[in-house]
């Protein structure tokens, strides 16, 4: 068995700009073991009083030495995301705690095509799937489906833009389309997912993540065009379930 | 103390002494699990107790149903971090459906209709601690929160409360289950932040 996995110091090295309510920050964390895509790790932030908060946030970016981003969405009235997002400057420090979570993970060994669906910040275990299979050179075929409000949501926009060979994006608007897009703007169908994913004879491993509802709901239509359910992954951010 | 993050004041107190360490109160319902949510019909649901030297117990829906009925009021903790206090379910408590059951075993593997498994000592499944519920907050359970029925083991993190369960297997050796082999806890008691493997 292994140690408790300790909590780490992490000094905020960088901060770039997602969209209007998300950024993604760079911490360097001395000691960092080094991770798998997709998995997550526990933030824990402590005031002057010793009052403390946790939360979990996905891994953005595959593993880079004692370097760890993550890609946080301002939740409105939120106690922890906020702060992250806000208030946060280079330098400051919180403390981080992982790699966790062994099941939401894609390995570069694997050669299975992937389906990654991903709704709003749901994308950001996806995107370091993506990089990872980047950076490792792995020729297995991904395809992204992103489902989102509009086209200033996105995340990693300029990243996703530049041709990645094997890798299909698909964006799915929810609120508002772009001009040129034919697709009229809505949630995620059973037709977006047999077009953006693969068929089911491909046997794919499927990557779901994003909001409870989203979740539910693409998790379901996979099922429905005959995915095997032991090869759809979920990851569900939260924050109701009805 | 840890380290102090600069400018950090956090919004809510949570003095609540009902809350375990670490974990802040939520109002709504979060859903978490690992796939889909499967869907079981009540006709084709069956539970099963299986005992060390291979006997096993059934229960349709119809039986689970006739067997006599408590409603715990209790407080849940998701090793996500969220807690939600003063729920109220309805279901079988363990000790019933233990009351036939022959066993020396110490050990239990709960079993769910979606493949999941989760392990947790033979004790911390009766006297009152452990129950199979249909309904939360007098409503049929949702296929979301493990309906038609899903284990409840409050005193335990929520991942214990195998949702969609199907059987428990009384074993001699602890076997882990789906989280516990994936860096979870063995044990995963809130009180003491038994989160992660190793706390
Ligand atoms: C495994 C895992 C990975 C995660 N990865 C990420 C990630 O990569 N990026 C990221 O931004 N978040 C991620 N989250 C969500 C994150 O942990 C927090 O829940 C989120 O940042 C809100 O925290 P808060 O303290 O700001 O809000 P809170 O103070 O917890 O909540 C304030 C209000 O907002 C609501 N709320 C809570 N969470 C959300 C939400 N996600 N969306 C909308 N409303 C919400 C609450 O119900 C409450 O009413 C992840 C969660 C999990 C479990």
């Amino acid at each position: 068995m292994r140690g408790r996995l300790p909590w780490r110091a992490a000094r905020l090295r960088e901060v770039r700009v997602e969209t209007a309510t998300a950024r993604t920050l760079v911490f360097e964390v001395p000691g960092w073991p080094g991770h798998l895509a997709g998995q997550h790790v526990d933030v824990r932030l402590t005031a002057g009083d010793g009052y403390t908060a946790q939360r979990s946030y996905s891994l953005a970016a595959p593993p880079d030495g004692e370097l760890v981003a993550l890609t946080v969405e301002t939740v409105p009235d939120g106690e922890v995301s906020p702060y992250l997002t806000e208030v946060m400057e280079p330098g400051d420090l919180v403390e981080i705690r992982g790699p966790v979570g062994g099941w939401f993970v894609w390995r570069p060994a694997s050669r299975a095509p992937v389906l990654l669906v991903g709704g709003g910040s749901g994308i950001v275990p996806l995107m370091a799937m993506i990089r990872e299979r980047r950076r490792v050179g792995s020729r297995a075929p991904f395809r992204l489906v992103y489902s989102l409000r509009d086209p200033e949501s996105r995340y990693y926009a300029e990243e996703l833009r530049r041709p990645d060979p094997g890798l299909d994006v698909t964006y799915l608007y929810t609120r508002a389309a772009p001009d040129g897009v034919s697709r009229p703007a809505g949630r995620v169908t059973l037709a977006d997912l047999a077009e953006g994913g693969w068929p089911t004879g491909f046997e794919a491993d499927c990557y779901v993540c994003g909001p409870t509802g989203f979740v539910e709901a693409a998790a379901d239509l996979l099922l429905a065009l005959g995915h095997a359910p032991e090869r759809v992954r979920t990851e569900r951010f939260g924050p109701t379930g009805g | 103390m840890g380290i102090v993050s600069r400018g950090f004041q956090g919004r809510r107190r949570d003095d609540d002494d009902r809350l375990p360490p670490g974990q802040y109160l939520v109002e709504d319902f979060p859903v978490l699990s690992a796939g889909p949510t499967p869907r079981v019909p009540r006709e084709r649901w069956e539970f099963t107790v299986g005992t060390e030297d291979g006997r096993t117990h059934r229960w349709t829906w119809d039986e689970l149903m006739a067997l006599p009925q408590e409603t715990p009021t209790v407080d849940l903790h998701c090793v996500t971090k969220w807690s939600k206090l003063g729920t109220t379910w309805q279901g079988v408590s363990l000790d019933v459906l233990f009351e036939d059951v022959e066993s020396a075993a110490d050990h239990a593997l709960v079993h769910s209709y979606g493949g999941y498994t989760t392990n947790l000592p033979v004790e911390d499944l009766l006297d009152g601690k452990a129950w199979i519920v249909h309904r939360f907050d007098g409503e049929e359970l949702a296929p979301q929160h493990g309906g038609p029925a899903r284990l409840l083991v409050p005193h335990l993190y929520l991942w214990k409360s195998a949702k969609w369960v199907r059987g428990i297997h009384l074993l001699d050796e602890d076997h882990p289950g789906f989280w516990e082999t994936a860096g979870y806890h063995n044990y995963g008691d809130p009180w003491r932040e038994q989160r992660y493997e190793g706390d």
